[in-house]
This record gives structure tokens, sequence and C-alpha cells, in this order.
């Protein structure tokens, strides 16, 4: 059953909402072992969650348009009382004090919280390979990994645990996995849901976004997501889109652009699903043409100087002092330098080295203020773009899943995979990946649309369009 | 003979960075109480602990504090950012701290000092404040301890950081700067700027140079000047030591030094960690600032007097320079003048009066504008002498009451014109070879006259009242 | 146009960014960022003249609260998290200065 579809039985008073939550967790009892979706999962709370949403319905109470849905929590949103890892070692022990502002969200909307997802440690990496807790495996193929950051947030859906997760994307972590384990996942505008409760990786390009099973979910969890945080001062002001409402409206008319630079130099079998995609949609009546944004291949670049610059500071706060691991010394900076060496593993030291170097003294031009200029670049040539089309087309990631293993000896190939995906983060733009067919080894494929700012209703559309064409 | 050793004329330079904490109720980016004082780590949250997830939203009253300061030192108002100052200290719990770098708030000001002097006014930034380290071992100083505490209370505090142009000439010139501006951030209520508090801190770039030289020579900075006092003490220090390197053939390094206020002298502050390298960068968690200029004029009708202005206009409502009455506008007393003058008080005397004996006065003042005129006015007709006024001045500012009946009840009335015309008449009648004197011109004779009306009036006679009129009666 | 980083500057980063990194690690990193810089060539060399920069993705400006007053954390829930407290304060290992 779809998120959409239990929340309904839920509220109607159809089926219980302990009932949903057991069924969950004993499929999470029997896969979960293989597959290592969590960091900790939340039983008990969710058990105890689930009863009193039965409680509110007994009572003629509507605990809200999620009532009684598991989700799946990606353990680097702040959960009160709960440990917040990150999938780090440095955050050993702590809990925090508040809720992320979607975490209070999704409760409120009566979703039940299940655990908190694996990740690639603060975040950082494509794979989920780099978290300090062990590997998530791709539930469609166990040796395979399950694409990253939020690979435990997509996985979990995947394997039925939740039909709900939440993710951050910074630079694909939400789009690649769901492509690699074929789900929905959505990267929304920049400032349309709040970051607040986040745990930063990179602050001006992290957005929180929706894991789901169907473009349905999707749309519906975006909705109680999105909207107005005083507590982000970069949340854009207003209340969040209507997308639910609009799922079936086709893109008759819509212009549609497949957009070369990303489509170019992908494997065979995400070129053949991109093709079909396109066909698809002009068959239900869009006008598909070829669009170009020659800066976006840039944005690989400017995005591994971007987001590692802001990752050196955002992470310096892990210092011993406040909360999670110290290893001690004789004096602070000892304390500071042997609590840091121990705390993070060897991506994360990556790119605090690589972010670090980027913003010292000489190098700022030339690496950190040189990428937010093809940032600029980025965001004209969307623009002009956007003159043309209404949404754009292309693959989310080259490959399929690849191997565990495969590419952790050498970063800048595991790099290279973000290439489709960034350009988005960059401009602050949506996009959404689709699960559009597999490939010959019968791996998922996921087909990325992507939109202007605050285009989530349009991107929806044709979203839940090719939801449907790929049957 | 060789000739003297050619002596420098060496011109010191000193360019002061004022950081001032604002007087909002809450801290610059949560609404964590902006206190001092308080139980330490009580008065902290997720976002001035710096917890994972944490966002700052910025206070609007420490942006309005911001424009206020900068209005007052004549600043332009210029769309700002802030950005990240990355370094690692315990005291700062993010270890980056959140200040606005190469597009501050205000720019391009100055501060006139009460002799007309003009500083320049660099900037006017926001900033945020850190915690507090407390030392722990023998020495309770940084230097040997065995561990330091923190408390965050102060973390996030919003602070305006006010650069001044390296116009400062002398320690006497620093002093008065800071004090100047010290009453212009209390006047305009951005401040409380009490240094023994901490709320308002001192750091002294200082230089000398050859006298007409115009470049400047290298600095130094000095830090932990906790007081004015310490500041002008450390300016004079830094300037010699400078001047003696110099004139000893040696240079003077670049570089910050500690103000040590009980040995009296500067140190070399020389961190173990190379040289700073601060990382700066746009901080992604905050917008842009761009007040408008609605918001601008807002902020700025809501400006109150300041300081320079009052004594321009008591000046010349007085006739007198703005740093003859800079006393009286500093101790606020400068309405009480103005009420007086306004009421018919002879200027000089209301400024004199109200500089030295209600000045001096320690507790509520008992005198308001009217009594003041009123005593004023008795001692100019004469009703009161210059001691009889002081004392009468000195009772209502004690404990009120009306001039006329203290005066009155202490017999001070009974020296009216005409009894002391009449005292005068008499004592020339019974010296006439003294008054013949007098007469001729020697001066000196009046002093023997003033003895001897003092003596018949029981010295409740004004010695100037008894001149004047042996000037009237013998000349 | 990017020259090689030499392990020296790797060395010094670390330093910057308080991580103690093993020598192996200084020669791996010391690679693998002259890899990605290597990598970023392709924009370090862009002309990109009179291109202002974009350091906010959302063109927002003058967000600000209130100035009221909102309940801080509970002490000793904070003070529970840390490694170490002494007298309601963080304790941290003591701060050298230049002569020592
Ligand atoms: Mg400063
Ligand atoms: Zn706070």
């Amino acid at each position: 059953m779809t998120a959409v579809e239990l929340a309904r039985a839920v509220r109607a008073g159809e089926k219980k909402a302990r009932d949903v939550i057991e069924e969950h967790l004993d499929r999470i009892n029997t896969t979960e072992p293989e597959i290592h979706a969590f960091n900790l999962l939340l039983a008990d709370e969710a058990r105890a969650a689930a009863d009193e949403i039965d409680h509110a319905v007994a009572n003629g109470v509507d605990p809200g348009p999620l009532a009684g849905v598991p989700i799946a929590l990606k353990d680097n949103l702040c959960t009160r009382g709960i440990p917040t890892t990150c999938s780090s070692k440095i955050l050993d022990g702590w809990c925090p004090p508040y809720d992320a502002t979607t975490v209070t969200k999704v409760r409120a909307a009566g979703a039940v919280a299940i655990g908190k997802t694996n990740l690639d440690e603060f975040a950082m990496g494509s794979s989920t390979e780099n978290s300090a807790f062990g590997p998530t495996k791709n539930p469609r193929d166990a040796t395979k990994v399950p694409g990253g950051s939020s690979g435990g947030s997509a996985a979990a859906v995947a394997a039925g645990f939740a039909p709900l997760a939440l993710g951050s994307d910074t630079g694909g972590s939400i789009r690649q996995p769901a492509a690699l384990c074929g789900v929905v996942g959505v990267k929304p505008t920049y400032g349309l849901v709040s970051r607040y409760g986040l745990v930063a990786f990179a602050s001006s390009l992290d957005q929180i976004g929706p894991m789901t099973a169907t473009v349905g979910d999707a749309a519906l969890l975006l909705e109680v997501i999105a909207g107005h945080d005083a507590a982000d001062s970069t949340s854009i002001p207003g209340p969040g889109p209507s997308l639910v409402g609009g799922l079936n409206d086709g893109v008759e008319g819509l212009r549609i652009g497949v957009l070369a630079e990303l489509a170019e130099g992908v494997d065979t079998d995400v070129a053949a699903r991109l093709a079909e995609a396109a066909a698809a949609l002009e068959a239900q009546g869009a006008k598909v043409g070829e669009a170009s944004v020659p800066s976006a291949t840039l944005g690989l670049s400017a995005y591994y100087l971007i987001a590692p610059a802001e990752a050196s500071s955002n992470l310096a706060r892990y210092d011993g002092v406040r909360y999670g691991l110290r290893v001690d010394g004789p004096d602070i900076t000892s304390m500071y330098g042997a609590t840091r060496a121990a705390g993070f593993g060897p991506e994360v030291k990556r790119r605090i080295m690589l972010g670090t170097y980027a913003l010292s003294a000489g190098y700022y031009d030339a690496y950190y203020g040189q990428a937010q200029r093809v940032r600029t670049l980025i965001i004209r040539d969307f623009e002009a773009a956007y003159a043309d089309y209404d949404l754009l087309l292309a693959p989310v990631t080259p490959s399929t899943a690849f191997s565990l293993g495969a590419k952790t000896a050498d970063p800048l190939t595991m790099y290279l995979s973000d290439v489709c995906t960034i350009p988005s983060n960059l401009a602050g733009h949506p996009a959404i990946s689709v699960p559009f067919g597999d490939d010959s080894q019968g791996l998922p494929i996921g087909i990325q649309l992507l939109a202007p700012a605050l285009g989530e209703a349009t991107m929806f559309r044709a979203a839940a369009t090719l939801e449907r064409a790929a049957g | 003979m060789t000739d003297p050793p050619v002596t420098t004329e060496w011109e010191p330079v000193v360019g002061l960075e004022v950081h001032c904490e604002l007087l909002t109720d809450t801290k610059l980016f949560c609404g964590c109480r902006n206190a001092f004082g308080d139980e330490p780590n009580t008065n902290v949250c997720a976002v001035c602990l710096g917890l994972p997830g944490s966002l700052p939203v910025l206070n609007r009253q420490a942006v309005e504090f911001a424009m206020r300061i900068g209005a007052a030192l004549h600043c332009e108002v210029r769309p700002s950012l802030f950005h990240r100052k990355n370094y690692f200290y315990p005291d700062m719990p993010k270890d980056y701290q959140v200040s606005q770098y190469d597009r501050p708030i205000n720019v391009g000001g100055w501060l006139e000092l009460a002799d007309s002097t003009r500083i320049g006014v660099t900037r006017a930034h926001m900033e945020e404040d850190t915690g507090k380290t407390t030392h722990v071992g023998e020495s309770g100083r940084i230097h040997g301890a065995d561990h330091s505490l923190v408390d965050y209370n102060r973390a996030g505090v919003p602070l305006v950081e006010i650069v001044s142009e390296p116009d400062v000439r002398s320690a006497e010139q620093a002093k008065s700067y800071v004090n100047e501006l010290r009453a212009i951030l209390f006047a305009i209520g951005a401040s409380d700027a009490r240094m023994e508090e901490g709320s308002l801190r001192i750091d002294a770039n200082i230089s000398v140079r050859p006298a007409g030289r115009a470049a400047f020579g290298t600095r130094a900075e000095i830090k932990n000047l906790n007081s004015v006092r310490s500041l002008a003490r450390a300016v004079d220090y830094e300037i010699a030591r400078q001047v003696e390197l110099l004139e000893a053939g040696g240079t003077v390094v670049q570089e910050t030094r500690h103000w040590d206020e009980d040995a009296g002298r500067t140190s070399s502050m020389r961190s173990k960690e190379e040289a700073f390298d601060y990382r700066y960068f746009p901080e992604p968690d905050l917008v842009p600032l761009d007040p408008d200029a609605e918001w601008q004029a807002k902020v700025k009708s809501t400006l109150a007097d300041l300081p320079g202005d009052r004594r321009t206009r008591l000046g010349a409502l007085a006739g007198m320079a703005p740093a003859d009455v800079a006393v009286l506008v500093e101790l606020d007393l400068d309405d009480l003048v103005t009420k007086a003058i306004d009421g018919g008080a002879d200027p000089r005397l209301a400024v004199n009066r109200a500089a030295n004996e209600v000045a001096g006065h320690v507790g509520p003042l008992g005198i308001d504008p009217v009594s003041f005129t009123t005593v004023l006015q008795m001692e100019a007709d004469g009703r009161l002498t210059a001691t009889q006024a002081k004392q009468v001045i000195a009772e209502v500012l004690a404990a009120g009451g009306d001039p006329v009946a203290i005066a009155a009840e202490r017999g001070f009335e009974a020296l009216a014109s005409d009894a002391l015309t009449a005292a005068v008449d008499e004592a020339i009648a019974a010296h006439p070879a003294e008054a013949a004197r007098l007469r001729d011109g020697e001066q000196k004779l009046n002093g023997f006259f003033v003895g001897k009306v003092m003596a018949a009036t029981g010295g409740k006679a004004d010695g100037k009242a008894v001149i004047a009129l042996l000037r009237q009666r013998t000349g | 146009m990017t020259e090689p980083i030499s392990r020296d500057d790797v060395a010094h980063v670390a330093r910057l960014a308080r991580l103690d990194l093993t020598d192996e690690e200084l020669d791996r990193f010391a690679g693998q960022l002259a890899a990605v810089l290597e990598h970023a060539d392709d924009i370090a060399s862009l002309d990109t003249a009179g291109v202002e920069p974009t350091a906010h993705p959302v063109p927002l400006t003058n967000v600000l609260r209130d100035d009221v007053v909102a309940p801080s954390l509970d002490r000793d829930e904070v003070l529970a998290q840390a490694p170490a407290t002494e007298d309601n304060r963080f304790r941290v290992p003591r701060i050298l200065t230049a002569d020592e």
C-alpha cells in the first residue's frame, strides 16, 4: 500500500496505525540484517506513536494527512532525545535537545518515525560506504551500493521498511540513491523546506526532501514539509505549493527539453531509458526538444570547491568541547587535533582538507570565488533554457548501482558520478528522480526532471506522467 | 667639539578599534537573554551553542542599534553581508565568528571631540561576541593555567566594532575619543558602554613616524585595554617603546601585544600557531542586509540628542567655546543651565556655578531650573555674595527648598545694596587719608577698605561689590 | 595553472583544520587533493570577468526576528552532553600561549 492509501485507511478507521507499524517492523526484522538501512530503529517509540494515532482516530480526531504512515528519517535530522549520529563517530552519544522542523511537521501530520537511517558520514559520499557504522546494501541487489548519501533512506523505502523517508540532497544525495534503489526522490527548491535541524554539510546547497515509493507519496510528503520557517533565514516566505491535486493533469502542451550536456557520456542502458522517457512524455502531448545548459558540466568542479569549503567551516564545531567525542590531550590544540582525527572518517577529512585549502589565503579567488561565479553562470544558463522550456529532462546518474567497494579507492571517480545532479543544487532549483525501467542486469534506472525555482507543481505533473508510462 | 646628536621628532599615529555590546534584550542570532552576570551557561540554546542543525536568525533591534551608531558617527549605511571568520578557540561554539567583513553596514564617518578635532571612523560593523573563558591554576591567567572553563552566556551577544582612522595623535586624544564614543553610545541607547563589565572593549593600533613624514610606521596592535586609563597608559608606553627601539636602530615588528596593567607594559602575544588564516567566506545561513531609505530614516528619527550637538548649542547660548561647556554636557547639566539662561540668568555665571557647585554634588539633584535661576539672579543683583550664593546652592542641592527663604533664614538678605553702600561710605569717612591715596590710584588700598567693610558687616559683604562701590565713590 | 600541492601545504592545511594526520594520510591527501584541483582547472582558468559571485541561491534580504526573549536550554541537559565540565562550565585542556 502507498502512503496515500495507508493514511486514508488509518484516518477512516479501516486500518489500525499499530498494525501498519507491526507489518513494517516484521519486514524490517526479516531483511534489515542484510540491508542495514538503519542506524537506529525506533520500534517502541513507533508503537507508542501509532497507539496514540489509533486513539485519536477512535476519538474522532483526525491525526493528519500522513496518519499512521511509517517514516524513516535520515540520521542527520535532529530528533529530540534520540541519538543523531550523521553516521560519524564524532557525534558519539550526542542527543539533540530539539527536533528538526521537518521532523516536527511530519509528526504533526500523523507520520510515525520508525528509525534513523544510515548515510555517508555527514552526507559526504555517493554510496553510503562512508558510514562509521558500515555500508547499507542495495535491496535490489545486496552486492551493490544503494547510492548515497541518503542510501539508508532509499534502501528503507525500496525494501518496504517504510513507505516514506526523508533524505537530504546537497549534490544529489536524495536523487542518486533514489535512482539506484528504484524509488522516487525529490530535491526541492532551495528554501522551500526548512533546514532547521538538518545537520549542515554545505549550507548553501543542502535541502531536505522526500524519498518514497511513488510520485503521489512524494507529493503528499513534500506538501507536509514545505513552507516558511522563521527559524531558517533562508526559508522562502509563504506557504508551500499544492502538488497532489495536479498529479493527474498530464503534460499536454508542456515544453520539455532534454538536457544535452548531461545526456552525454552515460551508459547505453541509461541513454536508452532517457530516450524512452522523452518519447513517453511526447506521446502524452509534451513538446520535447533538446535544451542546452553549457556551464552545467562545470558544476562538478564548482561543487567540489563550494561544498567542501562550507563543510570545512560547518564541521569545525566538532572539537570535543561541548558534545560528542573527545580524545584528550595535554593542551587544547592537541585535544582538537586528536579528537577530529579519531572522530572523522577519511572522506570527511578529505573534504575538510579540500575546503580548508580552497578558502585559505591566496587560493580563495581562484577556487572558492571562482566557483561562486560559475554558480552565477549556471543560473544564467538555466534561465536561458527555461525561456524555451518548462522542464528539463536528464539522467540522474551516468550508470546504475555499482558494486560495493568499486569506487572507494578513487575519490575523484566517485565524485564524477554526481555530475547530473549537482547543477540543480548550485542553482537552487528543484529536481526529481523517477524510476523508469531497469538496465540489462535488472538494476533500476532513474530519470530526472528539472524545473526552475518553485516549479515543483509542474515538475510533479510530468513526474506522475513518467511514472504512469513506466508502468 | 661634535655637534649634539640630531633628535628626530616622532609623531605617534594611533587607530582605535572599539567593540561595544549592544543593549538588546536577546542575542544577535537567537532568543537567549543578553544579560551580564547571570549564572554560567544559563543563557544558552542550540543556536548560540552551535549545536548541529541549528541556524541563526538576525535580531532586528541589533541592526537598528548598529544603524543608530552609524548615524551618530555620520556614517553611510550600505548593503551589508555577514561572513564567517574561521579559527578554533574554545570560547567560540561554532569555531567561527559571524562578522561583517568586506561589506560592513556602516562606512566612512567621523567623531568630533570636544575640542572640535575630528577623528575619522572607517567603519562600524556588526558581529557576535564570544563566550567567556576562565583559566584555572595557580596564576589564574591563561599563561601557566592548568585548564580552562568556558561559559557561553556571552557567546552570540551582539557587538558593533567601531574602527577609527589612524587619526589619533596622543594618549590624551585616545582617551577623549573613547570617552566621547562612550557618551554617544550611551546617549543613543545602543550600549551601556561599561568597560568594567566588558561591554566596551578597546584595541589600539599604534605606530610612530618621523614628524612630517606621510608614510605610516609599522604598527603594533595592543589588546587587553580594560579602562580608559589603561588605554592612555598603554599608548604612552607603546609610543615610548617604539621610539626607543627606532632610535636604537631597531625596527618595530607588526604584531599583537598584550597590555599588562600591573607591570605597566606591553608584551608580545605571538601565537604558537602559524599566522592566522581566517578563511573568510559569506555566511550561507544568513541573507544580505539592505536597509531601504525609509527604514534608515525611521532609525535616524529616533536618534537622541548627541553630546557634540549639546555642547555646540550650550556654547552658543553661553557665548563660550563648546569645549568649555563639555563637562556640563558630560554630567547632563546642560538642560539646567540652558533653562537658567533662558530664565534670565547671566550665562557665564550660570555655567560657572553649574560647573563648580552643581557638578561636584553627589546624590540626587535637589535643585531645579527655577530655584537655580533664582539663586543666580540674587547673586547678580548683589542680594547674595558669591560665597553666600554657593552656600544656598549647596543647601538647595542637598535638600531642595526655596532659595529666597533659605537666604532669609540665614540672614543673607541683610546685605542688600543700601546697607552695603552705607558701610562703604562710613569706611571712607572714617579713613580720609587712605581714601585720598586710593583716589590717587593706589589700588592696593582697595584691600584695606574691603577689610574695614567686612569687619563692619560681620563678613557678609561681597568683596567685588565693595570694590565696585569704592570705585564709584572715589573714582 | 594550478601548482602541485606539496606535502608541506597539506600539513599546513591540516593544522589549520585541526586534524592530526598521519604521514600516510598526508601523502594520500596530497595526491587526492591535487587530482581534484587539477579537475577544477576547468573553472580556475575560466574567464569570469564581470560575473558576480552567487553566495545564496535564493535572493532574500533583511530576514530579521523581533528582539524577544525565548526560553534557553536547561543547563543540566546542556552540560550532560559535554565530555568534561567543572563549576557549571565546559572544561577544556590548557590553552597554550606564546612562550609555553
Ligand atoms: Mg572584530
Ligand atoms: Zn541562544
